[in-house]
């Protein structure tokens, strides 16, 4: 089966830039023909996960594979990681500072939205080394 | 129906320079043989082509005056943008009764026509919330066209309403034919446009299954026509009969401002169209009620087919704005009527950008053009003839064009057919995967 791989560096620091790796990967996969609710929602997973790196790792990497049957995201990161997954996963909760506030994010709905518009997430995740988010959007057959 | 583009191309001006190519925002241009040429499928009508070409080999052609003669009755429908290109002018009455004197037997506003098309939105805002929000503008057609091939999700976003300059067709047809007594079809309706676009558009419609002009006519060739008998008119009757939100949809944010009370969004020019579609279809603008976007800078005003700059035409225009009030007309239409202001076909997805309609073989092709992509340079040269890498990577992919249109594949191969293995020393600095440590030499 083909699978296409797709690879995102996500700049830190930049709030504004952020959601340009969701705007190309989202190019990418209207060129496929794939179902438009199936790329509304791995783009809207992809810029909550670009936020997310942006916002609490100095960026990192966006990594999305595509066959026929899924899309897999991996949103990689070496920050510092995520003491409580299950309160992270809370909405509401957040640990963005002021700047991000500031600016509108920071809303706690980061890791809520992608777990409501992705099939599948994984959180994996170690303190001080880093974390990597996996979702998995299904494309209906 | 196939498209007829009013954007063409004079091959004996064009030197094949390739400086179309990246301007367009939808890729639809690509040189072959020392000449550019038109993707049809892709082609949006924008016109940014036109305003980029050093050497005027890209043309819009509007209708010819001379099919005037073809109707007994000729009526003009001038668009609003055309009263700003005028220096010094106080009276919109002077461009209207020229009108008169130019072939035309009557004049119909398409500012008239606009202000009816708020009139009714207004009533649609009274009746309660709207099914999708935000709610697009269908009012340009480069517009239409962009969301068709790019955009589908949001398809059921845009308004249901036709555009000005066809709601004034179909009216001033009707009073004609009831003045003169006329059968409709020897009466001929022709808009003056300040786009392309809308040139196009009044050959094949976006939400008309028949098209209801019998032409239209650019800006630009009306203007110099016009300016010798609005200085020698011998009276000026009162014709018009617009107010300032007719006039106001000339420029981009005139529409919006017309829908009162709304939070509208008013974006101009291609790039930010794209961008705030983008923004829309992932949902991040939630508290817009309206977008109204425009392909031209600063809306119809900034047309390739206008003559004055935009930023002057859009100021003449709120000049002309002083001491009308604020609307002259009103949707006239109760009950089933009312569907003449509705497009009578749906916006149906253009799917120019798929590289396949069957996902598995899209997935491969997808990854002969990531494969092949990434062992082109990456200068986006334009020497293919395509304006990036990608889009070339895509044109072999897709038979449109063979690896060796590529200069530095072909030079690649011949220095290692001559036995070179190191086809990077020959490559200019810029290009070179090692870079050699020049400075102890």
């Amino acid at each position: 089966m083909e699978t296409i791989k797709l690879v995102y560096p996500v700049e830190g620091g930049d709030l504004i830039e952020a959601g340009e790796a969701s705007s190309k990967m989202k190019l990418t996969l209207k060129k496929l023909g794939l179902p438009q609710d199936v790329i509304r929602r791995a783009s809207i997973c992809m810029y909550e996960g670009e936020i997310n790196m942006v916002i609490h790792a100095d960026g990192g990497e966006a990594q999305v594979e595509v066959d026929s049957d899924q899309i897999t995201i991996r949103m990689m990161d070496s920050g510092p990681g995520i003491p409580n997954v299950d309160q992270a996963m809370q909405e509401g909760f957040s640990t963005a500072d002021s700047t991000a506030r500031e600016l509108g994010f920071g809303a706690g709905m980061g890791l809520p939205n992608m777990k409501r518009y992705s099939d599948e997430m994984t959180i994996d995740t170690v303190v001080g080394t880093g974390t990597t988010v996996t979702v998995k959007i299904k494309i209906p057959q | 129906m196939a498209m007829r583009h009013s954007v063409v191309l004079d091959s004996r001006r064009c030197r094949g320079c390739t400086s179309c190519i990246k301007g367009c925002p939808t890729e639809a241009i690509r040189v072959r043989g020392r000449k550019a040429t038109i993707l049809p499928d892709r082609c949006i009508d924008c016109g940014e082509c036109i305003r980029i070409c050093p050497h005027k080999a890209i043309k819009s052609v509007g209708d010819q005056l001379d099919i005037l003669t073809r109707f007994e009755y000729c009526v003009a429908l001038p668009e609003p943008a055309l009263y700003g290109q005028f220096h010094n002018l106080d009276n919109i009455d002077i461009i209207l009764n020229a009108l008169l004197k130019i072939g035309f037997h009557k004049v119909f506003e398409v500012a008239k026509a606009a202000e009816m098309i708020s009139d009714f939105e207004r009533q649609a805002i009274c009746a309660g919330p709207p099914k999708v929000t935000p709610l697009i503008s269908s009012s340009c057609p480069t517009v239409l066209r962009l969301i068709r091939m790019r955009f589908p999700k949001l398809l059921p976003h845009v308004a249901c309403t036709i555009l000005p300059m066809e709601l004034a067709a179909i009216l001033a047809r009707r009073e004609a034919a009831e003045e003169t007594g006329l059968p409709p079809e020897r009466i001929g309706v022709f808009a003056i446009v300040p786009c392309s676009s809308k040139v196009t558009a009044a050959r094949v419609s976006e939400g008309l299954q028949a098209p209801v002009l019998d032409g239209a006519f650019a800006i630009r060739d009306i203007y110099l026509r016009l300016l010798s008998p609005m200085k020698h008119l011998e009276q000026i009757e009162p014709m018009s009969s617009v107010g300032i939100m007719g006039l106001g949809w000339a420029s981009c944010g005139g529409e919006s401002a017309a829908r009162l009370r709304e939070q509208c969004v008013a974006v101009d020019g291609v790039p930010n169209v794209i961008r705030m579609l983008e923004e829309i279809e992932d949902g991040r603008l939630p508290e817009a009620d309206f977008l109204e976007l425009s392909a031209c800078t600063q809306g119809c005003v900034g047309g390739c087919f206008t003559v004055e700059n935009p930023y002057a035409a859009k100021m003449r225009i709120k000049g002309l704005m002083k001491g009308l009030p604020v609307s002259r007309n009103r949707f006239p239409f109760q009950g089933e009527e009312r569907d003449i202001v509705r497009r009578d076909k749906d916006l149906q997805y253009l799917p120019t950008f798929v590289l396949d309609q069957d996902l598995g073989a899209a997935l491969n092709k997808q990854l002969r053009i990531q494969e092949l992509e990434s062992n082109l340079p990456g200068l986006h040269c334009g020497s293919c003839g395509a304006p990036s890498c990608h889009a070339f990577a895509e044109d072999v992919v897709l038979g449109r064009a063979t690896v060796d249109d590529c200069i530095f594949k072909v030079r690649e191969r011949m220095r290692s057919m001559a036995g070179k293995d190191e086809a990077d020393d020959y490559l200019p600095p810029p290009f070179r995967r090692q870079q050699h440590d020049t400075s102890r030499r």
